[in-house]
């Protein structure tokens, strides 16, 4: 995919509502590498939360309403901010539109989920670029988020997109890949136990040293640095698309 | 358990002690399996072996279950079969009791705990002595298991040695050095197997086609369990049937490396009816159905009853990590038995279990027969909130929310609602202190930031609309 290419923004409901600053900075990343980035701004929630917690009945409409908003866009991807709600279209879609018993449904969901991109890997894969042209001097470390990481696969792209940052000091993470207990309603229902899955995470970061903790999900993120802000760390949590949209003249 | 999960676990967490004995052994056990499994070139084809074995098996399983009888039969064992627990216990107890003996030495058997089997033979006035040295310990403190492979993973040895010290004779002077506790059970052991005439056993699989059992294990206990006594009587759920011989090698390249982190166990015990002169002159075998069958007519959740009970999703799921098994209150702990729990009681029991999960995945990639966990615990949260109903604020929420986002202007809406609702409760953009209500959870340990002025979707209509 060449740049010119037409992006649709898929932002998410919690990176609209509680994170602008992330989707300002996608858009102004996406425009810096030649992207024509559009908002159909029908979309709301793509149903996770309902998906996830028991309610599959209560998600089917919110199916059917990304769907919507997202095929009358004329765009070549749709590109998501948050490797979670990628995912969601991806592997939890299809089974939902089967619920549905809906075989129109499945076969517009088989339609629209190859264009989705979670938004490192459709830098990295669609566009094929690693250096953004960031600049960011601080002292990152990255956390990869479970659905980023075993659904949507992304392997190492965040953090190739990472290491050619200019200014970046990447610290590594221990632990990395163990869950940082949120897990959506997770956190509300068994809220004790994600506390202690955060207390674990949270050490981890203390002990990189880093001021900044980053990852592809801001719904990690909110979970994450809502525990560094209450314990006062001095580190922050800052969604990668922030990081690669830094340059040396806004710096 | 009135308050299920959620409650149970708050208490586990507390304790720092299990905290601790958990996280040692799990990295421990992560790290071994990594290695064993990093060296074995075709991994994920065995898997899908495994998985593809193990989903034939069940899709005929009726046949293969009639064809185990006739092979058990003819190799000179007789088969029984139960609907439920109750109907195996009273065929154990009976099959006891034709003996004339008043005790029995086990091997240790998920099964025979799913059942409470120990708790009826000790009512019939016949005592079991558990042989499995983790097992033993459990027993021995009145306790219960909290891990499949490791039941007593939540003691350190300190521990083991009071109990020891409290229960075996001869025991005063014992040191917490693991070779003195082995050897201190090893002592123990030995004249129970030499003087018990009835063996109980669970299974790791029987294969259809020859009517041979099999026992994978690591201390040799269940070996003699299994050779030793005049009468042998195996309780396995009938989800463990094989249909060719030839499956026990993918079974045996899968087990042991998912289960100890071993290339492969020290111990594996097969017999085929009975021998003349040669080990038990009589073998039972309990089939066990016990929700096997209602949980196989679920066409996601069914696969559930590929599990071979190795244990890797335990050890590797944070949730486990840090609540340990007894919060599952099952005998079947950890992400395999938040999935295998409520279906085996068909959704009348452990439905708080489905929740008990982040959703991160990383049982699913160990699980050495591919069962997608999390798939599964969605869709049995969907079937408990649909057979059982959800908690009712719950679903009022979730209901007015699917109607919030079903239409963009009501979303636009809820999210300046959202922003002037949460604005008292504001210092510097976030809240930042302990409220009642639903978000009491989230505010305890962490803060939550006040949506700013402006959405995404407002800047993008002030900028480009």
């Amino acid at each position: 995919m060449a740049p010119g290419v037409r992006a649709a923004l898929f932002i998410t409901c919690v990176t609209d509502t509680l994170f602008p600053h992330t989707g300002r900075a996608t858009v102004e990343l996406l425009e810096r590498l030649g992207c024509d980035v559009a908002f159909p701004r029908e979309q709301t929630c793509c149903g996770q939360m309902h998906a996830n917690s028991g309610y599959q009945e209560q998600a089917i409409p919110l199916v059917r309403r990304f769907v919507r908003a997202f095929s009358d866009a004329d765009h070549d991807a749709i590109v998501c901010p948050s490797g979670s709600c990628a995912a969601m279209v991806h592997d939890q879609y299809p089974r939902l539109a089967e619920l549905a018993g809906d075989p129109g449904l499945a076969r517009a969901v088989a339609e629209i989920a190859p264009r989705v991109f979670e938004l490192s890997l459709f830098l990295t894969e669609a566009l094929g670029v690693e250096d953004v042209g960031a600049y960011y001097p601080h002292t990152v470390t990255y956390h990869p988020t479970c659905h980023s990481l075993r659904l949507e696969r992304v392997g190492d792209a965040p953090l190739r997109l990472l290491r050619a940052v200019r200014g970046i000091d990447l610290v590594e993470l221990d632990d990395a890949t163990t869950c940082c207990g949120f897990g959506g309603t997770f956190a509300i229902k068994n809220a004790d136990t994600s506390a202690a899955m955060l207390a674990d995470k949270l050490a981890c970061i203390q002990r990189t040293g880093a001021e900044i903790c980053t990852a592809v999900d801001n719904s990690c993120l909110l979970h994450i640095g809502g525990g560094l802000s209450r314990q006062r760390s001095g580190v922050r949590a800052v969604h990668l698309a922030e990081i690669l949209a830094s340059t040396e003249q806004a710096a | 358990m009135s308050g299920g999960f959620p409650a149970a676990a708050r208490e586990e967490l507390r304790n720092a002690q299990l905290r601790r004995n958990l996280r040692k052994a799990t990295t421990t056990i992560r790290a071994k399996r990594a290695s064993v499994i990093a060296e074995v070139d075709n991994w994920e084809a065995l898997r899908d072996a495994g998985a593809e074995l193990k989903q034939r098996a069940l899709a005929d399983l009726d046949k293969h279950l009639e064809q185990l009888e006739r092979s058990v039969t003819t190799a000179g064992g007789t088969v029984h079969w139960a609907r439920d627990g109750t109907e195996a216990n009273a065929i154990v107890v009976d099959l006891v009791r034709a003996t004339g003996a008043t005790e029995a030495i086990k091997v240790k058997s998920m099964a025979t705990d799913e059942i409470a089997l120990n708790d009826a033979l000790a009512a019939a006035g016949i005592t079991a002595h558990e042989t499995d040295l983790a097992e033993l310990i459990v027993q021995l403190g009145d306790d219960r298991q909290s891990h499949i492979l490791v039941p007593a993973i939540h003691r350190n040895r300190a521990e083991i040695r009071e109990l020891f010290r409290a229960h075996l004779p001869g025991t005063e002077d014992l040191t917490d050095e693991p070779a003195a506790l082995a050897e201190a059970a090893r002592r123990y052991l030995r004249q129970k197997f030499l003087t018990t005439p009835v063996g109980i056993s669970g299974a790791n699989f029987a294969v259809a086609e020859t009517g041979t059992v099999g026992v994978v294990e690591s201390e040799g206990n269940g070996r003699m369990c299994t050779t030793l006594p005049h009468t042998l009587i195996t309780v396995m759920g009938i989800e463990k049937v094989l249909p060719r011989f030839d499956d026990v090698a993918t079974m045996l390249a899968l087990l042991p490396r998912s289960s100890t982190g071993e290339r492969m166990n020290p111990y594996t015990s097969l017999w085929t009816g009975v021998t003349p002169g040669d080990g038990p002159r009589e073998f039972h075998l309990v089939l066990l159905d016990a929700g096997r069958s209602a949980t196989l007519a679920d066409p996601v959740g069914r696969d559930a009853l590929r599990c071979i009970r190795c244990s890797a999703c335990l050890n590797v799921c944070p949730v486990y990590e840090r609540v340990g098994g007894h919060a599952y209150d099952s005998t079947y702990p950890g992400p395999i038995g938040a999935i295998l729990t409520p279906q085996l009681h068909e959704l009348n029991e452990g439905t708080t279990l489905p929740w008990a999960s982040s959703l991160c995945g990383a049982c699913y990639e160990v699980c050495p027969v591919k069962i997608d966990i999390p798939q599964i615990l969605v869709h049995l949260r969907g079937r408990v909130v649909r057979e059982r109903g959800g908690p009712a604020g719950e679903r009022l929420a979730m209901e007015a929310l699917a109607r919030v986002f079903a239409h963009r202007r009501r979303y636009e809406a809820a999210q300046r609602a959202a922003r002037v609702a949460s604005l008292p409760l504001s210092r510097d953009g976030r809240i930042e202190r302990r409220l009642p209500g639903p978000m009491r959870g989230w505010l305890a340990v962490r803060d939550l930031p006040v949506p700013p002025r402006e959405s995404f979707r407002d800047w993008w209509v002030r900028e480009r609309g």
